[in-house]
């Protein structure tokens, strides 16, 4: 009977190897974005998929997808935050104001507003974790407080010119060798750890995926790479706030899944009473998650401040809900315990490509925000009704 | 006396895979006070399910007679149209409304258009003086005590027509004045005709209230007596005497020196402020599998929550972990020292169930498998691979989501992940609760070879036959205290119940 059992178990796990692991969501969501591609380039005439309005699109949407990224952490935990269109326009406001009225350098500003960024998220945080008062209450609270605080310091002025250095973060390119170096890395740095991945694996005798599997993944994504760099080259090149967006997912997708931090994100979110049974700290890594939230907020305030080359009152308003949005369309649940940050990226593009779309349609504003919300709901209720079919 | 108020003939309720109740044959004649008594899980509150409409009409084979008339019920209200109203353990009371609102909540009086409240206040006095509560009816309810709030219940159910009043353990909460009050209540209600189902483990009131005692086991009726008829000890012995008929791969061990020891030691509720443990100690050796048995809110899982650091309370006493003084506050301090907690509800704090069962084995012991303070991937599969192969799981692969396992299954995992860690002692609450037979067979080798290679083991478990087929010595609790010990050779069913329902103490005195 006990030889029977566990021959059962190895006879499935050599059955994995033939098996091709399909991840309906990110397919789906990839689907959607095809979809959405070719609707706006019939429309316009190609014109969507352009050297021009590609580059346009990416730094279009840089700032929600940092926003994104540390959003997917927040709802995977179980938690949510409003504050974080006011926290873009006051840490932009902090970072301007230092710059055009005290005069700091650029490279100043930028680290104090980072900490400051994170501060406050702290701030928000240990209300949420040490206080156990709701994130939604704390975050629709530091929503009001930090708009306030950013009328207050600004005097309700737009604040503005800023020095070169600055204004080069969300307004330049990488030079076109660059951009392709830094593509052939990526492809080489990924082609390495498979190999290494694959050789660890066998040696440990674990079950393999099939060579052409794994293989021809590289290839769709060199491809893939390649092609955008290319697209971007034949305009001005890959935009700076693009490269940011890339290296700050890469940094945190990193994070979620090899840290024991992100594991717990993951479960705490997933189910808390279990995991603070397991030893897990749930406090603290909360209060870790708005950290970083804060942090990537200030951020995106940076790219967009330099964008506009100036500080608003208004800056940042509503970018919450399109925040939350990328992730919920990316797949993050709002329950907590699933999501993931690439689904929040292309979350984030698709909504960036339907406002780019329809703004090149000459559709008016206020067509984007009934379609977007339409979108937002549709994308739910595919997820729930695909999960009831499952089951 | 000759009429029945309510018959209930082979009654017979199935849930998947399990027969909860098997052919249940019950009557109560009118007027009278009549207990129900059997161990967790014999199947009575399944029976007073079945009877105020919660199981509905279809879901159960059997009829129900009420005065002679075969009933039907499909849900609450119809049982409620006849007049049974039924008070549960877990009570129904809205804490952020008034007294007075609670008591007539689904009364006509609450259900004008304008409610009259100055007539509530003064209807709601009338019930409040019959229960002797003197309180301000627009108190909220969540201000109240526990035992207060169950006689509000009660009031409530009066409020109604009620020929039938089924109570299920009214007095676990309850304070001994309290006690008193409610049984003066429910024989003034036998004067006024009312019938009164009692389900209750205190067999000392079912001997006092009582005018015949059904007593159900396994999902079986057992028998009807008067209760002139029976004493406590002939009831105990109807609940328990059956046979073992499951097979428990008992070995004898060799059995090391203490391993863990807890003296003194008391918890407070920091919710409630009632004193949850009081004063409990024993010991626990290398290799030995020691049994904890004792009735529902005897204080078991809150004494073995609160030593493992999971529960929200204050603290007295000592616990010794090798000889030396263990604090713990949180349960990683636990889990440091060595020490792992299955708890008896899996779902809800053993497994996350969206997780794969990978990383559900690794939850606890997530330093196992980190290189450079980074969770090595490869190796945490390789970890979780082996120890899933040693608890014999069985799954299409081991990235598949918890969830669709079955219990047994999801139990191999729970057990998997506190195993990974090497723990010195394990402490299992109700391992086998909602698993088939099989599956139970194999967890119970494993918690065999555990012991034989030196691990202290406790096992909680309502199952009577469980704790003596499992384990080495028997520690009985009750009221939130131990209560006795036995050897394996000494115990038996007869003499732990008589131990866990209070009633005589002929064990031995505690250790220490």
């Amino acid at each position: 009977m006990q030889s029977q059992q566990s021959t059962s178990l190895n006879e499935n796990v050599q059955e994995k190897k033939l098996s091709f692991k399909f991840d309906m969501q990110a397919y789906t969501l990839a689907i959607a974005l095809v979809l959405i591609a070719i609707i706006f380039s019939i429309f316009t005439d190609g014109e969507f998929l352009s050297s021009r309005n590609l580059s346009n699109l990416f730094n279009q949407m840089s700032v929600i997808a940092v926003l994104a990224i540390g959003m997917t952490l927040i709802i995977v935990a179980g938690h949510i935050d409003l504050s974080v269109g006011s926290l873009v326009g006051l840490t932009g406001g902090i970072a301007a104001i230092l710059q055009v009225w005290y005069g700091w350098d650029t490279l100043s500003v930028f680290l104090v507003t980072i900490i400051v960024g994170a501060l406050l998220g702290l701030w928000q945080g240990w209300w949420v974790a040490y206080r156990g008062v709701p994130a939604f209450i704390v975050t629709l609270g530091g929503m009001l407080i930090f708009r306030g605080i950013l009328v207050g310091i600004s005097q309700g002025q737009t604040v503005a010119p800023l020095e070169g250095g600055f204004k080069q973060l969300g307004n330049s390119y990488l030079p076109y060798s660059i951009g392709y170096i830094l593509a052939i890395i990526g492809i080489v740095l990924l082609i390495f750890f498979t190999i290494k991945n694959r050789s660890k694996r066998a040696n440990l005798g674990l079950a393999l995926t099939p060579g052409f599997i794994d293989y021809g993944k590289i290839a769709v994504y060199s491809i893939f790479t390649m092609g955008i760099v290319y697209m971007l080259n034949r305009y001005l090149g890959i935009p700076t706030p693009m490269l940011i967006v890339v290296g700050l997912a890469a940094l945190f997708i990193f994070i979620s899944s090899k840290t024991a931090f992100g594991r717990s994100v993951y479960a705490i979110g997933g189910n808390e009473e279990a995991a603070a049974l397991s030893g897990i700290n749930i406090k603290r890594n909360v209060l870790w998650v708005f950290i970083l939230m804060g942090a990537l907020a200030a951020v995106a305030s940076l790219i967009l401040t330099s964008r506009l080359n100036a500080a608003t009152v208004g800056a940042g308003e509503m970018y919450e809900l399109d925040a939350i949005a990328a992730c919920v369309i990316g797949g993050t649940s709002l329950m907590g315990g699933k999501g993931k940050i690439v689904g929040a990226l292309i979350g984030a593009l698709i909504m960036a490509s339907i406002d780019n779309g329809m703004s090149m349609m000459n559709i008016e504003t206020f067509w984007q925000f009934i379609v977007k919300g339409l979108i937002l709901i549709l994308a739910v209720w595919l997820d729930i009704s695909s999960k009831k079919r499952a089951a | 006396m000759g009429d029945y108020a309510l018959q209930m003939k082979g009654i017979t309720k199935e849930f998947p895979g399990v027969r909860a109740l098997d052919n249940v044959t019950f009557s109560v004649h009118k007027g009278e006070i009549h207990a129900l008594c059997g161990e967790n899980g014999a199947g009575k509150s399944t029976l007073m399910k079945v009877l105020s409409g919660v199981h509905p009409y279809g879901s159960y084979t059997g009829d129900i007679y009420v005065d002679g008339k075969k009933v039907e019920f499909r849900t609450i209200k119809e049982s409620q149209k006849v007049g049974i109203s039924i008070i549960y353990q877990e009570l129904a009371l809205i804490e952020e409304m008034s007294v007075a609102e609670n008591l007539f909540l689904s009364h006509d009086l609450m259900k004008r258009k304008v409610i009259d409240y100055n007539q509530l206040y003064a209807e709601s006095k009338k019930w409040l003086n019959y229960i002797g509560l003197d309180i301000d009816p627009r108190t909220k309810v969540g201000k109240l005590s526990v035992g207060k709030q169950q006689l509000i219940e009660i009031a409530k159910s009066l409020t109604k027509k009620t020929d039938i009043l089924i109570l299920d353990e009214p007095t676990a909460a309850l304070t001994e004045s309290d006690v008193e009050v409610l049984m003066d209540i429910l024989k003034d209600l036998k004067s006024k005709g009312v019938t009164c189902i009692y389900i209750s483990h205190k067999l000392g009131e079912v001997m006092e209230l009582a005018d015949h005692v059904t007593v159900l086991r396994d999902g079986q009726t057992i028998s009807t007596d008067p209760i002139g008829e029976l004493s406590e000890e002939k009831i105990v012995t109807k609940m328990v005497g059956r046979e073992l008929t499951e097979l428990f791969p008992y070995e004898p061990r060799q059995i090391g020196d203490n391993i863990l020891e807890v003296k003194n030691y008391s918890v407070i509720d920091s919710q409630t402020g009632k004193k949850v443990i009081d004063n409990a100690a024993f010991n626990l050796r290398k290799g030995e599998i020691l049994g904890i048995s004792g009735l529902m809110g005897a204080g078991r899982t809150e004494l073995f929550t609160s030593i493992f650091g999971g529960y929200e309370g204050k603290k007295e006493g000592t616990v010794l972990l090798e000889g030396k003084e263990l604090k713990v506050k949180k349960p990683s301090d636990a889990i440091n020292a060595g020490i792992a907690y299955v708890s008896e509800d899996r779902k809800r704090f053993g497994l996350v169930l969206g997780m794969d069962i990978k990383q559900n084995t690794t939850m606890a012991a997530l330093n196992k498998v980190m290189k450079f303070k980074l969770i090595d991937h490869n190796l945490e599969l390789q970890k979780s691979e082996e120890i899933t192969k040693k608890m014999k799981l069985k799954a299409p692969n081991l990235e598949t989501a918890v969830r669709q396992l079955s219990g047994g299954n999801q139990q191999k995992v729970v057990l998997s992940k506190w195993i990974l860690n090497n723990p010195k002692v394990l402490i299992l609450d109700e391992p086998t609760r909602g698993i088939d037979v099989g599956a139970k067979y194999e967890i119970y080798k494993i918690i065999n070879e555990l012991a034989e290679e030196g691990v202290g083991i406790v096992i909680i478990s309502s199952e009577l036959p469980e704790v003596l087929g499992m384990s080495d010595r028997v520690v009985v609790m009750s009221e939130g205290t131990v209560a006795g010990q036995f050897d394996r050779k000494k115990a038996t069913q007869e003499k732990i119940m008589a131990l866990a329902t209070g009633g005589k103490k002929d064990a031995k005195s505690t250790v220490h």
